[in-house]
């Protein structure tokens, strides 16, 4: 690696790739080297910088102007106009979605400068693939700070000073969790890395897989120290390759380099990791289920205690974190635990990961400190909802998470207040919904996922989310009885009561708290047989006014069922047993002719 | 990669490493080179190219080399701009490659400004 004047950043996270960010990548390779600028600048393919929505993002250095929505023959105008000449390609700044005002640089885009990103802090900014690249940002130097100057012990209380807390969504405080492993006596230890995620719409730890993998490797081998492990897994989804290929790779070079591996940094410690690819069933997320799966039993829970801690994979003491959370160990390490305190509010201490997504402008990944209000990210980081649309929810925490709704705008996130309103911390998905989302279609959506992904072995879980399911299917096609609402209630508590994990102790959640904030949208389904929303497509009708109809036919060619019938100007008539009620004529219709209700 | 064996390597790689990703932030320091096609035309690339073999060779550390369009003063080009931490903006113009090496160690190291090549000061 030489010395560049110039580095042009690439992100090569999932989300800019299936946009064609290599496409970008290999043009602007190519167009420099044709200009006989290779010497010169250099092209680095980076993890995800988080704007997903304004993808494929490329950053020009040093003055980190930052282009969105890049494609090949773009690259092409990059390089003769900004790399060769020195101009600005104005038409590919970032543009804010409230005025129109072109953004040029990385720092000043307001997406990025209400975020704090300690965790994502090399996300989009170092080549996920150099080990010197990870080094030049303080790489290893927290483990070889703590395997030098700390005792296993002090690492274990410098965690719980940090007042780092579970990031899977559990909020358990990590620094107990490691004390509970360190003294569980026994020779042979495993520390875990959960890298299972699937909860739908949440990309948080996919992210910083793909983007920063040393700092799970380092995050992990400190904690295999302060606990007296010497081996490791990750257990990844297999449908993460990316964010796997970039892990084989980063355990191999930091063998290579001997940072993991026997005696690492020659003080005698020993630290082994595998990667552990995983089959696809959400259960394996549950810690219990996941020390199965790598044990390469059927992916299902057992009962707890005994706590992993005492005994966990194969039978022996383990500890089992989150990607996120291991991700800011290193750090926590780093810059001592009171500069990781600093950050957040009452008793959630640092920052959060999100994965923002939903009817929001700017999706992607952001960083806030804990505290940050639920406002802040959706409105000033998120730039507020789709074409102007009002708010309506968001649900928070996934599947096994709940929905919070304008009246919690003002809360400041912590795993407290998250919890007292009916939803919780989660893993981070935090999906933004807008007037025309159906609250009980939404409901049905998440149980549906649940449902599915039940593992069978507890009756309530397995029995439970489907006669649930029933019930909200049921409702949301006009067939709802008055006391379905009772019976989805007594059902829920049940199972969050009786289920053996946490997939069907908070499988009811997105029904229980839809139905404690929008009682009245599963009412009218049921008793008006209407849906207020205008999604549940058995409860809405498409008609045609007569009177405003002058009989253009364009909503006859946008009809994808042919259910449109009529003669050139003349009132045109929907055959109501064809329609499939997509809503594409009401789009097409110059004269608002068309009522959908 | 060699392998890191105790703490002195693992700095060594830091340091190393640090160099090599400097350009990844604005240095405090900053190199300014004009290339619009005007630039270009005049020989601003091979101004360009000197300003970087003397910065590599003087082992200059916290020093960005940006490029910029056309400034409406073609007529001066090549032109190099030289910004200290600090210090008002400089601009020299009609620059040879050999005129290079003297004004980054005179102004850009030493702070004495070349006056004899200064044909404005942009701020």
């Amino acid at each position: 690696m030489a010395t560049f004047r110039s580095h042009v950043l690439v992100c090569g996270g999932t989300g800019c790739t299936s946009g064609g960010s290599d496409k970008v990548l290999e043009t602007l390779r190519e167009g420099i080297k044709a200009n006989g600028l290779d010497k010169e600048i250099t092209v680095v393919q980076t993890g995800c910088h988080g704007m997903c929505e304004a993808g494929p993002i490329v950053i020009v250095y040093p003055e980190g102007t930052f282009y969105t929505h890049v494609k090949p023959q773009d690259a092409k105008e990059i390089v003769a106009e900004h790399l060769l000449k020195g101009r600005v390609v104005e038409r590919l700044l970032y543009k804010e979605a409230m005025h129109s005002e072109a953004v040029p640089h990385y720092k000043e885009l307001p997406f990025y400068s209400k975020q704090v990103r300690l965790t994502l802090r090399n996300c989009g900014y170092i080549d996920p693939d150099s080990l010197e690249e990870y080094v030049a940002r303080d790489g290893y130097q927290a483990l070889a700070k703590v395997l030098t100057e700390k005792t296993p012990e002090q690492v274990v209380e410098d965690i719980k000073a940090s007042g780092l807390r579970g990031r899977g969504g559990g909020g358990f405080s990590t620094g107990m969790k490691w004390m509970f492993c360190a003294k569980s006596p026994g020779p042979k230890k495993y520390v875990i890395c959960n890298a299972d995620e699937g909860d739908p719409g949440a990309f948080m730890d996919r992210s910083l897989l793909e983007g920063d993998p040393h700092a799970i490797l380092e995050g992990m081998a400190i904690g295999a120290y302060a606990m007296g492990a010497d081996e490791g897994y990750i257990y990844c989804r297999a449908e993460y390759p990316l964010a796997i290929k970039r892990l084989l790779k980063s355990i191999t070079d930091a063998e290579e380099a001997g940072l993991l591996g026997e005696n690492i940094l020659g003080t005698g410690f020993n630290f082994t990791l595998h990667v552990k690819e995983g089959a696809g069933a959400f259960v394996c997320g549950e810690e219990t289920a996941l020390m199965n799966s790598i044990e390469g039993k059927r992916g299902m829970p057992r009962p707890r205690p005994p706590f992993p801690a005492i005994k966990g994979l194969w039978g022996k003491p383990s500890n089992i974190n989150n990607v996120e959370t291991w991700a800011n160990v290193a750090q926590i390490m780093f810059h001592g635990p009171e500069w990781y305190a600093n950050y957040g509010y009452d008793k959630s201490r640092g920052t959060k990961v999100f994965a923002l997504t939903g009817k929001v402008n700017n999706t992607g990944l952001v960083e806030v400190p804990m505290g940050t209000t639920i406002r802040e990210v959706v409105f000033d980081i998120g730039g507020g909802i789709i074409g102007g649309k009002k708010f309506k929810a968001v649900q928070i925490g996934g599947p096994s998470g709940g929905c919070l709704t304008e009246q919690h705008l003002d809360l400041p996130i912590s795993y407290e207040s998250l919890t007292a309103a009916g939803a919780i911390m989660g893993s981070g998905g935090l999906v933004v919904v807008d007037e025309d989302t159906c609250m009980v279609d939404m409901a049905k959506f998440f149980l549906e996922f649940t449902q599915r992904e039940s593992c069978g072995k507890c009756i309530p879980c397995r029995e439970g989310t489907k006669k649930m399911l029933d019930i909200l299917i049921r409702i949301t096609e006009g067939n709802g009885r008055e006391e379905d609402i009772d019976n989805l209630i007594y059902l829920g508590t049940q199972i969050k009561t009786a289920s053996l994990c946490g997939l069907g102790q908070t499988a009811p959640n997105p029904v229980l708290t839809t139905l404690r904030y929008f009682r009245h949208e599963y009412e009218a389904h049921i008793r008006e047989k209407r849906c207020p929303a205008g999604a549940c497509t058995a409860l809405i009708t498409i008609t045609i006014d007569p009177a405003k109809c002058v009989g253009c036919t364009k909503c006859t060619k946008a009809c994808p069922v042919n259910a449109i019938s009529g003669t050139v100007k003349q009132p045109h008539l929907i055959d109501q047993d064809k329609c499939i009620k997509c809503g594409a004529c009401v789009e097409v219709c110059p004269f608002k002719a068309i009522d959908k209700k | 990669m060699p392998k890191i064996s105790n703490l002195e390597e693992l700095k060594k790689l830091r340091d190393k490493s640090i160099a090599e990703t400097a350009a990844r932030k604005e240095g405090r320091f900053r190199v300014i080179i004009g290339l619009g096609t005007c630039g270009i035309a005049a020989g601003g690339r091979k101004i360009m190219e000197a300003a970087m073999e003397e910065i590599a060779k003087r082992g200059l550390k916290d020093v960005s080399v940006e490029t910029t369009g056309c400034i409406g003063m073609c007529q001066n080009e090549p032109l190099m701009d030289i910004v200290r931490p600090g210090e008002p903006r400089v601009t020299y113009g009609n620059l040879k490659p050999e005129d290079v090496p003297r004004i980054i160690a005179d102004h850009l190291v030493n702070g004495n400004v070349v006056e004899e090549k200064v044909i404005g000061r942009p701020e």
